[in-house]
């Protein structure tokens, strides 16, 4: 099924409104972009969007009670909610330093969760 | 009471303290030490745990907590003296700074000051909201660090009003802890925040943004029950007929910051009454000689890199400072916003070279022009494709020798041609 969607770019400040029409798998520019670099965010935004993810987890027996995480690489947005759940459940151990990785392929995205902040043991 | 002499105190350890005390090391300083009262450095970044730190300056998108580490790691290195838990209370027209903590009441005597400390986030009673004194009415920086820092969760269902940065992020953190967001409130007909915080915090979660609307109710009697939210027109009058009612535990409240420059204003230090820092010259130092200022307290700005970058200048100028023979300043011109510009900073000039100026606009604009004009000199011009008050303008200019005269001024200024 085609849809159209419209999109925000964020490449620069100005934030064109880009429409566009999609079934899944082809990708096509309808009106808005005002430079090429648009058509490249509009593309990714409406096959394969992905996000940043950031949060954080319970640690026990930390100077913290919890420890910020990011994600390793950009997660498909629609994982998010998941990955988030999964995060909840476990608790880690202090110490942990940053760049630690916490969870290892989660929610079987091949993505990691590392940590991006060092908590001492109390 | 504890005495102490040093080369460069800095005042303040977030990123731009920490930025200048690594500065000021590798300018020469020998004897530098940051005063901070929290019980850890990195001021509010540790709270800061979405990443979009440092892209500008490293090429690397970091979180708050990566980005301050890196700077304390640096600090660490520098042998740079740090006193948390510190709280400074005055200081006076000698460099005197008088500090708490529990060990009991420092002297530290300086030969240069940096004023790094932050800013504050207005609350309820800045724009006066009638209603109800509930509970469950937080600034969204406050909510910030109980969610990130002490696990705490300020609400289930929660209106925000605001549509800063601050607030956009926390409507996503929110969100992701498992709470509502019923929706972000702005009175601006453009929301106040970078538009990639507008697509990521917000249409991602479908979260709605009520623009041209404000809070005109809090109703509650022991914790918020609901708030009013009503549109506004042109003149920000509220439209009678408009209101709505959303029930909700929890209001945050991002209205912008207020830089914290109580100990400068106390010893005599100009403020700027637009920007709410210090008024300074080109190398950053204040209208008292020997302190400078930099950061949150000097200006609210968007990103912490160009925050980090101006910090170095600061603690550059506070090192050379130490070996300056201060003879006296052959000018001191007034930099002046004209037509189309809210501020410019510096807003002096003590000696005619190229100078760096960062300033924000009165509202967002297609295609227009920046000039800096003296008396009938233009020293320069250049087209803008786009700006916005949002986005913090930074430009360099050559200022020849023979522009100024003795207090005359240089204006800024933005037209449409
Ligand atoms: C709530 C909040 C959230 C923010 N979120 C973001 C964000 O998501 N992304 C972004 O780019 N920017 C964000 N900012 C902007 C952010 O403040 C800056 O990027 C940067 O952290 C400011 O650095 P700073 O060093 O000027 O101030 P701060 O980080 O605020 O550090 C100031 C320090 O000075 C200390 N201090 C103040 N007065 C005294 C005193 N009298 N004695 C001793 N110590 C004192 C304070 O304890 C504090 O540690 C946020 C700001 C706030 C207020």
């Amino acid at each position: 099924m085609i849809t159209e969607k419209k999109i925000t770019c964020i490449v620069c400040p100005i934030g064109c409104k880009i429409l566009v029409k999609t079934d899944g798998t082809q990708f096509e520019i309808v009106e808005g972009n005002k430079c090429k670099k648009g058509i490249e965010y509009a593309k990714n935004e409406a096959l394969d969007p992905r996000r940043m993810l950031t949060t954080s987890a319970l640690i026990n027996g930390g100077e913290w009670p919890l420890i910020s995480v990011k994600s390793s690489k950009p997660v498909p947005k629609e994982k998010i909610f998941p990955i988030l759940k999964e995060i909840k459940k476990n608790a880690v151990d202090a110490p942990i330093n940053s760049g630690q990785t916490i969870i290892k392929n989660v929610a079987n995205t091949s993505i990691d969760i590392v940590a991006t902040k060092s908590v001492k043991k109390l | 009471m504890i005495n102490y002499d040093v080369d460069v105190a800095v005042i303040g350890g977030g990123p731009a303290g920490l930025a200048a005390a690594v500065s000021a090391r590798e300018h020469g300083a020998k004897n530098v030490v940051i005063l901070d009262r929290n019980s850890w450095l990195g001021g509010i970044l540790p709270q800061c745990i979405h990443d979009g730190f440092g892209v500008e300056e490293t090429g690397t998108s970091m979180t708050g907590p990566e980005y301050a580490e890196k700077y304390i790691e640096m600090a660490k290195k520098h042998g740079i003296d740090v006193m948390k838990g510190t709280m400074v209370l005055q200081f006076n027209k000698k460099l005197e700074i008088t500090a708490v903590n529990k060990k009991g009441l420092h002297k530290i005597r300086a030969k240069s000051i940096v004023l790094a400390m932050g800013c504050r986030e207005k609350t309820r009673w800045n724009v006066m909201i009638p209603g109800n004194r509930s509970s469950g009415i937080y600034t969204a920086g406050v909510a910030q660090a109980f969610i990130n820092l002490y696990n705490i969760i300020p609400g289930k269902n929660v209106v925000i009003l605001g549509s800063g940065d601050v607030g956009l992020i926390m409507a996503r953190r929110l969100k992701f802890e498992g709470a509502n967001v019923l929706g972000v409130v702005e009175i601006l007909p453009y929301a106040s925040g970078l538009p990639r915080n507008v697509v990521q915090c917000l249409d991602d979660y479908d979260i709605p943004l009520f623009l041209n609307y404000t809070v005109t109710c809090i109703d509650g009697k022991e914790r918020l029950e609901q708030v009013t939210i009503a549109q506004v027109d042109d003149k920000m009058n509220i439209i009678p007929g408009t209101e709505k009612k959303i029930k909700c535990d929890a209001l945050l409240l991002s209205l912008g910051l207020v830089p914290e420059n109580e100990l400068a204003s106390d010893v005599g230090i100009e403020i700027d009454t637009v920007t709410g820092g210090p008024i300074v010259n080109q190398y950053l130092e204040t209208t008292l000689a020997g302190v400078f200022a930099c950061g949150n307290c000097l200006q609210v700005y968007d990103t912490v890199d160009v925050l980090s970058a101006d910090a170095k200048n600061a603690g550059k100028n506070a090192a050379k400072n130490l070996t300056i023979q201060k003879e006296d300043k052959k000018i001191s011109a007034k930099i002046v916003p004209g037509k189309g510009v809210r501020y410019v900073v510096p807003q002096r000039l003590s000696e005619c070279e190229r100078v760096h100026l960062t300033l924000r606009v009165e509202k967002p604009q297609e295609s227009s022009m920046l000039r800096v004009i003296a008396g009938d000199k233009e020293l320069l011009k250049k087209r803008l494709p786009w700006v916005n008050p949002a986005n913090m303008i930074e430009i360099d200019v050559n200022i020849p020798s023979d522009t100024i005269a003795f207090m005359q001024s240089l204006e800024v200024t933005l037209d449409d041609h």
